[in-house]
């Protein structure tokens, strides 16, 4: 049968869009429905971060890195803490370490239910995305106890955290994780089994692993591209290589590998570990400590510099510090997992309709914030 | 008919006062103006409902307030009202490379659609306001006005996403006409009636006369009849033409203000529509369930309409727990699946009509 080719249309999608998940535009070359190039354009929300950072000192450098990607500024603040801490050479306590890894496996899980819920209203379904919401905003509650912030946290600070952990915050955790686990089998059903969830993502926007490779891809879509790579298992940095926890990776159960719905998949599975980790990490968590024993009165870093990476919900989080030995960093490079996500929309997402190539972008899971810096 | 009994009363009122032309059209006025009245109060009603369920659903409590003043009234009552207030008293914009008197006629001409299929929808044995010998086949056709004003719509906004929107509502409604067609073809053919009141009336005589009970083809018909319908009217999981996270708001982007509650209040009376479709052809009308229960003209009224909004509910149901289908998808559902099980439907009925008759 042959392929009628109709007009090209070149059509702007975003920058306001309501699938682009921030300020994002893409233009797309359209033959009809079937979206045959994607061109994204950036830059609507850059804010200057790694420039701002040679002109504050180290310590300043951390409300920055919340508002990069804003959606796990707990693990944004933990990379960039585990790099100074390589560079300083800080040994920090187990409490220390242990209340991180709860900070951040709540906030990985917070972010991976936000990411499940916008893929799913990407495909139209509002409601699993609400109740993905309330249950996030549960999480949201436990960090406001802990630091006063919802979003922002400028919680983990070089060699300790701003605050102690309140009273009562483990039992809230525990009776959170105990109210949570169940709803994760419901989330899973609700979108994972549904016909239409299905028939829209599996198969579609299918990333070989060789193609995430290349493009650098990392995080929940590189394992759902069937590669077993996660550097909390291949890199550990703090405490994690003392955690018994699994990573999940995509194996194309409802179609191929790596497809869209084994993205989803995967991060539903990466909540059931984190969940997992969270109460291996209360458990080992020491009852007494000073969070605040190991911080170094002034941060003044030796002349030299450092590339540190970290699992962040979304992959792959690098900071490159370059040290001229005074308190303000000299150079500061994040390298952030969305940006690179971004890069292969091109890639696996040209060719199908454009339905599906929003979906396929609400897959990957990216974050302006991170993107543009 | 209405418009007759209308006449005479009138006639008796005023005789000799006024013109018989216009007594005519004043006999046609006054339901014209009950329609436009109840579908009013309807579209109020089901924006509330809309709201609720959707908050039942979603675990959120919906429109609440304590009382006047600027909250919602009590259960929140009173925020249908104030969502129609504000979009009254928004800003009508028209875009300035918008085709502007086709811009302008598309949501009326939605509405139109809409409003005419209502004088056909029997609510009672003499409540009906045209009680056509083709009644069905009227609503039918009329509803086919919808899909015009779409693609009117997102041709005259000059907009991509409402062209896209146009473009997927002409594939979309046109294609699951023919499954609603073939479907309501069954129920004429077992009531050899295209006259609502006629198809009502074969019904009667309790539940199981209902046509949906007839035989067992009939509910995999009903169920196509549904699904179409819902296609028909844009509802997820079909509400491809105006996919919010597609295409913006479809062929509606453009549009604001009153404009955009036009075709916001035509969507809601198309689903009352089908849904009396649906409770004509397939659920006995007006009827009472069981026979002598509740059974008389005012209760006819009661039972058309709680029928219909149990349907009505359904579809709220439905677009609150379902993802969005793909267009293409769409369209190998319809003329795939849909299509032949419909043909083979109509042929199983004809053979089990044949056979047990």
């Amino acid at each position: 049968m042959g392929v009628v080719h109709g007009q090209e249309m070149v059509l702007n999608i975003g920058p306001q869009h309501p699938a682009t998940h921030g300020v994002l535009r893409l233009q797309v070359k359209t033959d009809g429905e079937v979206i045959s190039e994607i061109t994204p354009y950036l830059g609507y929300l850059h804010r200057c971060f790694e420039k701002h950072c040679e002109n504050v000192t180290y310590e300043q450098v951390i409300p920055f890195t919340d508002r990069c990607d804003y959606l796990a500024s707990m693990s944004m603040n933990f990379g960039y803490v585990v790099a100074m801490e390589r560079l300083m050479d800080i040994k920090v306590d187990d409490r220390v370490e242990f209340i991180r890894i709860i900070m951040a496996e709540l906030q990985r899980i917070g972010s991976h239910l936000l990411a499940v819920g916008v893929f799913g209203l990407d495909l139209g379904a509002f409601t699993p995305f609400l109740h993905m919401l309330r249950d996030r905003e549960r999480i949201l509650d436990l960090f406001e106890m802990t630091c006063g912030a919802r979003l922002l946290y400028n919680y983990m600070w070089v060699g300790g955290l701003s605050h102690d952990l309140p009273t009562g915050f483990i039992e809230s955790t525990l009776e959170f994780l105990d109210y949570f686990e169940p709803k994760v089998d419901e989330f899973e059903n609700l979108l994972g089994n549904n016909k239409i969830f299905v028939e829209r993502s599996a198969d579609i926007g299918v990333m070989p692993a060789e193609v995430a490779i290349n493009y650098g891809v990392t995080g929940p879509n590189l394992r759902a591209s069937g590669v077993n790579w996660d550097l909390r298992k291949d890199d550990p940095y703090s405490a994690y290589s003392r955690l018994d926890f699994e990573v999940p990776v995509g194996n194309g159960i409802k179609g191929t590998v790596g497809d869209s719905w084994d993205r989803f998949y995967v991060r539903i599975q990466e909540i059931r570990q984190s969940v997992k980790i969270i109460r291996q990490a209360i458990d080992l968590l020491p009852k007494e400590g000073d969070v605040h024993k190991a911080m170094p009165k002034k941060i003044r870093p030796p002349k030299g510099s450092i590339y540190s990476r970290t699992e962040s919900p979304r992959g792959d989080l690098g900071y490159y510090i370059e040290s001229d030995g005074t308190s303000i960093p000299y150079r500061l490079k994040m390298r952030s997992p969305a940006f690179t996500a971004l890069g292969v929309l091109n890639e696996i997402a040209s060719g199908w309709l454009m339905s599906d190539v929003l979906a396929i972008l609400g897959s990957l899971d990216i974050v302006l914030g991170e993107i543009d810096r | 008919m209405t418009v007759d009994y209308l006449f005479e009363i009138l006639s008796g009122l005023f005789e000799g006062l006024i013109g018989t032309n216009s007594l005519l059209l004043l006999s046609m006025l006054i339901p014209c103006l009950a329609v436009f009245g109840f579908i009013t109060v309807y579209g109020l009603v089901v924006i509330y409902a809309e709201l609720k369920v959707s908050s039942f659903i979603q675990d959120k409590v919906g429109p609440m307030g304590q009382g006047p003043g600027l909250h919602a009234g009590k259960w929140g009552l009173l925020q249908p009202i104030a969502d129609a207030l504000k979009l009254l008293s928004k800003e009508d914009i028209i875009p300035s490379s918008a085709d502007r008197p086709l811009f302008i006629f598309a949501p009326f001409m939605i509405f139109i659609g809409a409003f005419i299929s209502f004088i056909a929808i029997p609510f009672g044995e003499s409540i009906i306001i045209a009680d056509f010998n083709i009644g069905i086949f009227y609503i039918l056709g009329v509803g086919s006005i919808a899909v015009l004003s779409l693609i009117l719509a997102g041709w005259a906004s000059n907009n991509k996403w409402s062209l896209y929107g146009g473009m997927r509502s002409a594939a979309q409604i046109v294609s699951y006409e023919i499954p609603a067609g073939l479907s309501l073809i069954i129920v004429i053919m077992l009531s050899e009636s295209l006259n609502m009141q006629d198809i009502i009336k074969y019904q009667s005589g309790g539940v199981f006369n209902w046509i949906i009970f007839d035989n067992p083809f009939v509910p995999v018909a009903f169920v196509i009849y549904f699904i179409s319908a819902l296609a028909e009217t844009n509802r997820t999981p079909f509400d491809l033409p105006e996919s919010e996270s597609e295409l913006v708001a479809g062929f509606a982007t453009e549009y604001s203000g009153m404009r955009y509650a036009f075709f916001f209040l035509s969507e809601y009376a198309n689903m009352f529509v089908v849904s009396a479709v649906a409770v004509v052809g397939f659920l006995g009308g007006w009827q009472s369930p069981l026979v002598g229960f509740l059974d008389s003209a005012a209760w006819g009224v009661f039972w058309m309409i709680s029928k219909t909004a149990a349907l009505i509910f359904v579809m709220l149901w439905l677009r609150w727990t379902l993802p969005r289908l793909r267009v293409d998808q769409l369209m190998s559902v319809c003329w795939k699946v849909f299509l032949p099980i419909s043909l083979v439907n109509i042929f199983g009925v004809a053979i089990w009509t044949v056979i047990f008759n």
